[in-house]
């Protein structure tokens, strides 16, 4: 038994300790956004937030995240508002197949949290997804966009 | 607990074709009264349009969507004769049992080719003239006034001398009433309003928000979790399972034995995933235990020199002209296996009652999922329910063969409740049917004004078709592997020979991405590279000169080159190449800005995409797949390789099967150049002439040519 708060909700869930969260967010807590990708880190379409940091859910077993705040791709938004980068990812159309695109934009709100207007160079750093449709440009873009809204939307205020 | 399931491969190709699979080839889509009123529940005006009181319109789409845009695209081409109101429009897929149910209403529901545009256009187009003209004669039959004095726009029809007016919803229950007429006229082109305007994709708000729309994402009450294990050796057989061994582990429900694999179902897929990896099982390898990467190798190697080759064109007398040439060139290239590596693993939920079989998969083709279905479960295709979801991709992975559907079904099958099957992504790379190996050797004989006057192309490799439908084959040549070589060869050469020596291997081949035209690609524009070179002409203004009788080639070739600055300065160390290929029945030409660093390491600054594929519905998704394909052409050209060692795959995951990542990825540049008259995809299109546009570039940088792929295999270090 483990207790996990995922998206501001508590749960206790009964499963093996060594069971990688990504599976307890899917087939316990039937959070389907997070995606199973490659089960080994490298792909990144199982990314979450576990408190504010991202990572990759697929090899991460729940006992290590007891107690922790967990947020995925459902719970990026607020009040029912989606987030700016899920705004991006809309003005620009950016997901094809759209399958590892919770995974990236989870990637991505954590760089926009730790460096609001990010460069080329560190996003290529920190992005390390893998997109078989290949929507990188796009990402990029939206990745700047969503910066650009961060900051108009903090002057507005 | 365990039982083995057979499965006879001859009657289930048999089942495939009698329902209607991929194969099938031409169809009618009848507008008669027996495509109305087939669904009780819902007031259809033609079996594509649901216009419900609130103005909504809802479109259906007999097509799959893998991230292509075929679900925005293609209802794109309704609306326009439609003349309703594209902010009202929601897409919904028309289901594969219904299909069945109704005589194909929606023709065929393969998805692949890139010909999802192409090949449904012309009954798209028809079924929103027909409701266009059964909606107006409903509004004239109301006001009593002749049809012809009605005009409908924005999803409003107004008699034109009163100027009275009513909306489709008001109007849509009487029109669906209305016999279609026999005959529609279709707008000219230059009468769209629709179609060729960017218009926002349908299906990116539930991609933003995780919403669960995949195959992988079903869950059923009483669902149960299955992981498969397959035999690593391809074509061999499961001997025996130790079961004993999972005695002690929690949650396992049932071990289920296929001739060549053995499922483990378990309360969670985790699971039954742990238990499938520790299970002892014992495979009975076969034959074919002792093939690698070397023997096959070796294998078309010889078919280079075989004497069994199959001629698939013919012009004129090659060797004669080879032995008059005044230069002559020869060269040998090779392209290995490939993965399609869909992000969405293979996967499918079933279950499996004494009434119904319902599957839920993510599959490039429907009825083909239904007939192998019915087939595993052994129940008429009427008993089978198909539920189609979006794909986590395709790439030509999911619609031939849907091995993941027939595992689905045994296993629900001998389970009694849903069970959803999703494979580990070893499992995903090491079961594929990968895009075949090939090699070609080149032969040229340039004269004295550095033109080819002689082309000699012998291929070997392995088909495609030999594997799915033998009897395709026309002339004893399998036409297919030929693709980009035969009367698709854009240079005009005087005497020109392609022929093709089949070397099958047991490694499963299959359509990836562009089939053929990738490796063909890669061979034809590396070596008329080198024709240009050897005869130390631009390799730019040699192909305008072999394009001369061939306008549009001419101008897609010019529209890259242009747009790219071709022969103009560039920054120290990057070197262009280009290539041109036509695909899809439609023309692309690349240009590709490439560095070469000092320890070897390739980088790919640019690439500039020209595409002519005649119409254009979306530019937007055009653009969007342009991209796509550039990515997934890089991405094989860089790191693409598959190898056989012990008759089985090395790879088996991303770490050693990698994939392009955002750090390398290029600028890419779209111009698309339709030029109208022709219906072209767009899907496939840009991939295959990336390898070679690069390779181009490279030579151009360093001097030294790549005749095989990938890159990665290729010591590129400076001197």
């Amino acid at each position: 038994m483990a207790r996990l708060t995922v998206n501001g909700r508590a749960h206790d869930v009964d499963v093996d300790s060594d069971t990688p969260l990504l599976w307890v967010l899917r087939d316990t807590l039937g959070l389907m956004g997070t995606k199973y990708g490659c089960g080994i880190a490298q792909c990144g379409a199982c990314t979450v937030h576990v408190d504010g940091t991202p990572m990759r859910s697929c090899s991460l077993p729940v006992s290590a995240v007891a107690h922790k705040q967990i947020t995925t791709i459902e719970g990026l938004g607020s009040n029912g508002a989606l987030h700016s980068v899920q705004k991006a990812w809309l003005d620009l159309d950016v997901p094809q197949c759209g399958y590892c695109q919770s995974g990236m934009m989870m990637a991505v709100a954590a760089l926009l949290k730790d460096k609001p207007s990010p460069s080329d160079a560190e996003i290529d750093a920190a992005i390390t997804n893998i997109c078989r449709c290949g929507t990188y440009q796009r990402i990029r873009a939206a990745i700047h966009a969503a910066a650009g809204r961060r900051v108009s939307g903090m002057s507005s205020q | 607990m365990s039982r083995v399931a057979h499965f006879d491969r001859r009657s289930f190709l048999a089942s495939v074709a009698a329902i209607g699979g991929a194969l099938a080839l031409g169809f009618e889509i009848p507008f008669g009264p027996r495509a109305i009123h087939a669904s009780s529940f819902r007031r259809e005006i033609t079996a594509w349009i649901v216009i419900e009181p609130d103005e909504t319109v809802i479109i259906r789409v007999a097509k799959s969507e893998m991230g292509q845009g075929s679900f925005t695209a293609l209802p794109m081409l309704v609306a326009e004769e439609l003349d309703c109101d594209w902010s009202k429009v929601k897409a919904e897929f028309a289901p594969p049992h219904e299909n069945r149910r109704r005589d194909r209403v929606w023709g065929n529901m393969s998805t692949g080719a890139s010909r999802s545009i192409s090949a449904s256009q012309n009954d798209l187009r028809r079924a929103g003239a027909t409701a266009r003209a059964m909606l107006i004669a409903a509004a004239a039959a109301r006001w009593n006034v002749p049809d012809a004095e009605c005009a409908a726009a924005q999803g409003v029809i107004t008699h034109l001398p009163s100027g009275r007016n009513i909306t489709f919803g008001r109007i849509a229950a009487a029109a669906a009433d209305i016999a279609p007429p026999a005959q529609v006229a279709l707008k000219e082109p230059k009468d769209w309003t629709l179609i060729g305007t960017r218009q926002r994709r349908f299906d990116v708000p539930d991609k933003i928000t995780g919403k669960p729309i995949y195959a992988i994402d079903v869950q059923l009450p009483n669902m149960l979790y299955a992981a498969i294990v397959q035999c690593p050796v391809f074509k061999s057989a499961l001997k025996s399972v130790d079961e004993t061994k999972l005695a002690d582990m929690k949650g396992i429900r049932h071990v289920v034995k296929q001739p060549d694999a053995v499922a483990v179902v378990a309360d969670s897929w985790w699971r039954a995933k742990k238990a499938a990896e520790a299970l002892p099982v014992t495979w009975d390898f076969g034959d074919n235990s002792g093939v690698s990467s070397a023997t096959i190798r070796a294998q078309l190697h010889a078919g280079l020199g075989a004497a069994d080759a199959r001629v698939g064109r013919s012009d004129g007398d090659v060797d004669r002209a080879l032995g008059q040439a005044v230069k002559r060139i020869e060269a040998d290239y090779e392209v290995p296996f490939l993965a399609h590596a869909t992000m969405e693993p293979q996967n499918c939920t079933a279950h499996v009652t004494a009434d119904l079989v319902e599957i839920w998969a993510p599959t490039q083709d429907g009825e083909t999922a239904l007939a192998i279905a019915a087939h595993a479960a052994g129940v008429p295709p009427s008993k089978v329910v198909v539920h189609k979801m979006m794909l986590g991709g395709g790439f030509g992975r999911r619609g031939i063969f849907q091995d993941f559907v027939r595992q689905a079904v045994l296993i629900a099958k001998e389970v009694g409740q849903p069970v959803k099957l999703v494979w580990t992504r070893e499992e995903d790379m090491r079961h594929d049917f990968y895009r075949p190996v090939a090699t070609a050797r080149m032969t040229a004989g340039l004269d004295a004004n550095g033109m080819p006057v002689a082309w000699k192309i012998r291929t070997a490799g392995q088909s495609i078709i030999a594997a799915v439908s033998p009897r395709v084959m026309q002339f004893g040549v399998d036409r297919n592997f030929l693709q980009g070589l035969l009367e698709d060869m854009p240079y005009d050469v005087p005497n020109y020979l392609v022929d093709f020596a089949m070397r099958n291997t047991h490694v499963p081949v299959g359509v990836w991405r562009s089939v053929n035209h990738s490796q063909n690609a890669f061979f034809k524009e590396s070596f008329v590279d080198e024709m240009a070179y050897a005869v130390g002409a631009d390799p730019y203004l040699f192909r305008r000169k072999l394009l001369a009788k061939k306008p549009k080639e001419l101008a897609v070739l010019e529209a890259a080159a242009t747009h790219a600055g071709w022969g103009t300065s560039q920054p120290q160390g990057v070197f262009r190449g280009i290539a041109l290929h036509n695909s899809q029945n439609s023309i692309c030409a690349q240009v590709v800005e490439a560095s070469v660093a000092t320890d070897g390491k390739v980088r790919v600054h640019r690439v500039v995409s020209a595409i002519d594929p005649g119409h254009v519905v979306n530019p937007l998704t055009a653009e969007l797949q342009t991209e796509s394909a550039v990515v997934y052409g890089l991405t094989a050209a860089l790191y693409g390789e598959i190898t056989i060692s012990d008759g089985r795959v090395e790879q088996a995951n991303f770490h050693d099967y990698p994939m392009l990542r955002l750090a390398e990825m290029p600028r890419v540049e779209t111009v698309i150049v339709a030029s109208g008259g022709f219906w072209g995809g767009i899907g496939e299109t840009a991939v295959p002439p990336l390898a070679p546009a690069l390779c181009n570039a490279i030579f151009s940088a360093t001097g030294k040519r790549i005749r095989s792929l990938p890159l990665k295999n290729h010591d590129l270090r400076s001197a």
